[in-house]
Parts: structure tokens; sequence; C-alpha cells
């Protein structure tokens, strides 16, 4: 039985369909990430889920408890904005304490509780202020503060550090992960950040246009990918995605043209030959670090086929270097070692990691 | 900026200055002239007035128009002086200002944190109370106030004046609230706090420019008001701007210019303080509702 669960959820805004057919299970203190592009509906899906909006149809379920029909303030949840929407009049202290006092907890529990969120999250010597005196980090850990307090059995995270520069977002992502393997509470955070999500999840769910588009564990959404959408989306440098044909004769064979015309040929294991026809087009999906140089190459690996380029562009990037060659008409970038030495111009061996290539199709974009 | 300034005032030179100077000061003297008039006039004896030259400081100093004017001038046919009406006068305008600036707020919130279907449309129609001429509505109050009882009151005004003042505090805490983030709302929601508690902890606390400008609006407004006070109240609900005229234009006796003055001055006198003081958030508070709104 999972912990929270959406099933088969609709949410329309008048005649438009913002999020249609969610389906979602997490277990209990695991970590689901929604993630999508701006206005894929992950930041409503949130809000249902808190009950700051009505769902069309469908249920959602927290700890076996039905909640469509509850108040926000009774589904034992607690949020945190992107905003941060700390309370402008209230001290830090006021501030995490207002859902206490709004619920009639006695004033002396409620300085220990303060107390104790405090030290948690290295607020003490803040919980005088008022929030326009905080920096944007601090902020950020009083508006934590505030929803860790309530003890809840789900948390909520909207965008929480978006607001944050780069090097404080990255201290405050390993800050909430540290505090969830602590406390082990069921987790919902809403990004836009496709790194943020991989870091973070336990499961990611992947949303576009209101419809989910795969639901999995990072490794699964990363290593296979339900779609090209999917592919594209998660992972930087992006998936190289090539036009490609399949053909089943001779035990799976992807075809490619390269830039000069001529075909480069490259055998696919676990491809499940398509009913019927012999060749078809395909789109061939292959991470950037599944193409390497012959030194960094997995020597053993019997799906590793090595196959000469024509080196374009090279570009260092400290701990690897980026080679960028070209089949199909795209692009194709290929991660090679630190010390791999190039320049453009040159045709040397490439090591393509075949077991981790995807094929999608090219008119649906799903993966065959 | 101020950079910048510096650099064009140095660049203007003497001449346009001194220029700038004079039609400033011209200005400055134009404004102040009726107020330096009604001062000078209000501490000389009445003979000095008659006298001619109105512009001229008093030969004599006396303070007895003001004493007058309070205490003992002829109001009517009472020779109470202003001071009565000057107390109908608060306890019509401090209610007024208090319940119209309450209720204004309270659309503001119902209006941007509550949507619902045709709020905009219903804002519209609040709106109209800041269009219509008070003089349309003479009639249809009167019988509204007759009908409820309170002809001839100091609550009948008070009613009046909220009712006239809900479109303009509507407008001023929508504008306000509109800019005021809903997050909070939201996370005022999930932490347990019902709709009201919302509106006092949350919203309330952190309207304060807005609540200045809005009392200053409605303190001017209604402390000024001498129509609704001429044609509803009563000789006991009389406000100070009706008493000020019927002592002004008493047919009988002599005109007492001084004591005319001083009354005048002491009528004006709470709306000018009140400016005064916090005259400065008034302009900051309508600049912040204008822009973000």
């Amino acid at each position: 039985m999972s912990f929270l669960q959406i099933n088969n959820l609709y949410k329309n805004y008048g005649p438009v369909e913002v999020l249609k057919d969610i389906n979602i299970q997490i277990e209990e203190g695991g970590f689901l990430v929604l993630v999508g592009p701006s206005g894929c509906g992950k930041s409503t899906l949130l809000n249902t889920i808190a009950g700051l909006e009505d769902i069309t149809s469908g249920n959602i379920m927290i700890g076996g408890r039905q909640v469509n029909e509850l108040h926000p303030s009774q589904r034992d949840i607690a949020m945190v904005f992107q905003s941060y929407a700390l309370y402008p009049t209230m001290n830090v202290a006021q501030n995490i304490a207002f859902g206490m006092e709004m619920r009639g907890v006695p004033k002396p529990e409620r300085e220990e509780a303060i107390q104790r969120v405090a030290k948690m999250l290295q607020i003490e010597p803040l919980l005088k202020r008022k929030p326009s005196q905080l920096s944007g980090g601090q902020r950020q850990r009083v508006a934590m503060g505030r929803a860790l307090v309530r003890d809840p059995q789900v948390f909520l995270f909207d965008e929480p550090l978006s607001n944050l520069d780069a090097k404080l977002r990255v201290d405050m992502r390993t800050e909430i992960k540290r505090l969830h393997q602590n406390m082990a509470t069921t987790i919902v955070y809403v990004t836009h950040d496709q790194i943020e999500a991989m870091t973070l999840a336990t499961k990611i769910a992947v949303l576009k246009d209101g419809v989910l588009q795969q639901f999995g564990t990072p490794h699964e959404i990363y290593n296979n990918p339900a779609n090209l959408f999917v592919a594209d989306f998660m992972g930087s440098p992006a998936m190289n995605l090539i036009p490609a044909k399949l053909r089943t004769d001779d035990g799976g064979i992807i075809e490619m043209t390269r830039a000069n015309g001529d075909p480069i040929r490259l055998p696919v294991s676990k491809m499940s030959a398509p009913p019927g026809a012999v060749e078809r087009d395909v789109i061939l999906g292959i991470r950037p670090e599944a193409i390497t140089d012959l030194s960094s190459a997995q020597k053993d690996n019997a799906h590793q086929v090595e196959v000469d380029c024509l080196v374009e562009v090279v570009e260092p990037a400290g701990a690897d270097t980026f080679v960028m060659t070209s089949f199909g008409g795209k692009e194709v970038m290929a991660r090679m070692n630190a010390d791999f030495i190039a320049s453009a111009g040159e045709t040397v061996p490439f090591a393509f990691n075949m077991e981790k290539a995807v094929v999608f199709d090219p008119s649906s974009g799903v993966r065959i | 900026m101020s950079v910048a300034s510096q650099q064009t005032s140095v660049r203007t030179g003497l001449f346009s200055r001194a220029l700038i100077y004079t039609v400033l000061i011209l200005f400055a003297v134009y404004y102040i002239l009726p107020l330096f008039v009604m001062l000078v006039n209000s501490v000389k004896p009445l003979d000095e007035i008659r006298g001619g030259n109105m512009l001229a400081l008093p030969s004599e100093w006396t303070l007895a128009p003001w004493a007058s004017a309070w205490s003992t001038a002829q109001i009517g046919i009472e020779p109470t002086g202003l001071s009565p009406y000057l107390w109908n006068t608060i306890k019509m305008v401090v209610p007024a200002v208090a319940i119209s600036i309450l209720l204004g707020a309270f659309n503001g919130y119902v209006l941007t944190k509550w949507r619902f279907k045709g709020d905009t449309i219903l804002f519209g129609l609040v709106l109209f109370a800041c269009f219509i001429p008070f003089q349309i509505v003479l009639i249809p109050m009167a019988t509204v106030l007759g009908q409820l009882g309170l002809a001839g009151t100091t609550s009948g005004l008070v009613l009046v004046h909220v009712v006239y003042g809900l479109g303009f505090t509507t407008l001023f805490f929508r504008n306000y609230y509109a800019a005021f983030p809903t997050d909070l709302v939201k996370a005022a929601q999930i932490d347990g706090a019902g709709f009201f508690q919302i509106f006092f902890r949350i919203l309330l606390p952190a309207s304060g420019p807005i609540i200045v400008v809005t009392v200053i609006w409605q303190f001017t407004n209604i402390w000024n008001d001498f129509l609704f006070g001429a044609s509803f109240a009563d000789f006991d609900s009389m406000p100070m701007t009706v008493a000020l005229n019927n002592l002004v234009s008493s047919s009988t006796g002599v005109k007492e210019y001084n004591v005319h003055f001083a009354g005048a001055i002491l009528a004006a006198l709470p709306t000018l303080v009140v400016y005064v003081v916090s005259g400065r958030y008034f302009v900051r508070g309508l600049m912040a509702g204008a822009v973000k709104g």
C-alpha cells in the first residue's frame, strides 16, 4: 500500500484540461519530484495535493485517507513556497509558530518547538528578526522551519530553490537531501531543473502539457526514457537524438548517414523486431557518456563498438572533454576523457556503448 | 540621480536660478495669502478691519474673536459658538472613517483573495459610487434615512458617509491587496487560519501605508462635507461646516469678520493637522497603489 496515491486525477479550468489522468503512487518516506517545463501543470498538481485547488475528478489519498474534500489545514501536510511566503509583519519565531497558534497549541509547547526547529536549521540567532531583514538563504531556511515544525505526513516543496543564486542552490539542495534522510518523511517536490530532480528524487514524475510522460526511479528515467520528450528533457548535456534506419534482418542494425554521405552501421542488441517490416525509420537516442574515446571505454563490454568519426568541435570542460561530430544531419556529442587530445578535422575512433542506446519511433516519439 | 541634478543646477546660471526662485516665491505667496489674511484679521478688533487694509498686521492684538467663535458667537438662534458643533462633527467623522475603512479593506480582501464569478463586475459597480454626484442621491437618501428612522441623527450622517466612502476605500484596498502575494494567503490556509484570521492577522497588519492614505482621504472628505450635513442633520446633529455657514451668513446684526475668520480656521484646523502630520505617507501610499495595482 503506497503512502501517497493519486488516482485518475483530472483538473480543468473551464474547458481547458490542465491535468489529464494522472496516476502516481509513492511509498512512505519517498521523495517524489514532479518535473517538467513551465506550464506543464506540475505546480497545479502540487496545489491539488495541498488542497489549494479543487480537482475535477479522480482522488488523492494520503496515508490511506482520502483527502479530496479536506481543507488544506486538515490534510496533515506542510508546504514551502517558491516565494517563501513568510508573513511580513511577524518575526521569524512568530512565523514558525503561526500554524501551531492557529491550532491552539499552548505557548510553552510552541516555544519548545520553535527552539527545536531553529536548532535543526541553525536559525536560532534570527528568531527575533522580521523576514525583510533576512537574506534569501535565511528566508529559505525559515520557510522550511515553518514546514518542519508541523511534523506533517507529507512535505510539499514548490520550486523552493529557484530564487537562490547558483552556489546557494547547490548547498540547499544537499541540505534538503540530508533533511530528508534524517526525517524520512514523504516529500513531494516541484522543480523545472532536471538536475535537482535527478539528485533528490527516489521517484520522478515527468510532466508535459498536463500529461504524465513517465514515472519511475531516476535511474529508469535517465536510462530508459519512455519517449523522446523525456529523453531530451532529462540529462545535461542532452541525449543525442539522431535520425536513423533500423534493419532487423541480421540481428538488428542501426544505419545512419555521415556528413559526407557514407553510411555508418551499429549493431543494436535488446531490440524487439518490429512486426512485418525489415527496415524502418527510427530515432536513435544515445547519451554523450555512452560515446567515448578508446582509453575510457570498458574493454570487456560486448556491446562496445568502435567507429572512426570526424571530429568537428572540441570543448574541454575540465573534468571531461566534449567532442562534437555529426550523423544523420544532427550534431552528436561525445564525452571523452579529460586528457583526450584531438583537433577539429581529424578522424579518430569513437567507442559506442550500444547497450545504453535506445530507439524511438519518429512519428509518435514513443520508445520502441 | 543626485549627481546629475547637481550638474544641471551648476550649469543653470545665476540669472535663471534667481528667476526660478522668484516665480516659486510668487506662487508660494499667492497660495499662502488667503491663510495669511484669515490669520491676521482673526486677531484684530472689528474696527481695524472696517477701517480698510485687510493685509496689514493688527495694531492691537486680541484673541477675543477666537474666544467668541469658539464659545459665544450666535449660531442660528443660540449663542453657543462653534464648540458643540465641533463635537458633533467628531462624533460623525470618527465612526464614519473607521467603518468605511474597515469595510473597504474587507471588500478589497474578498475581491482579490477570494475571487468569485462576477467579482470584477461587482467591483465595477462599487466604483460607481466614486462617480455619482452627491446632489443626485439627496432625495432618495432622505427617503431611506426616514424609513430607517435615522433622519436628522448623527448615525444617519455616519451611514450616508460610509455608503459614499465605500467606493473609494474599496478601490484603494483592492489595488493594494492585488499586489499582495497570494502565496501568503495559501500559506496561512495551510497553517489553518480561517477567513477572518487571514484578514486580521496577515493582511491588515501589512496594510499600514494604504490605511494612512484612506484615513486622510476619508477624514478630509467627511470633515469638509457641507451638503449632506446641511440636508440630513438636525439642529442637535449639525456638523461644524454647517454651523460655520450659519455663523457667517447670519443676516442680523453686524458682520463680525474677525470672528468669521477665526471660526473658519477652527473648522479647517483638524484636516490641516492630519495632512501635515501624514501627508508624505499620502503621496507615497497613493503612488504605491497606483503603480502596483
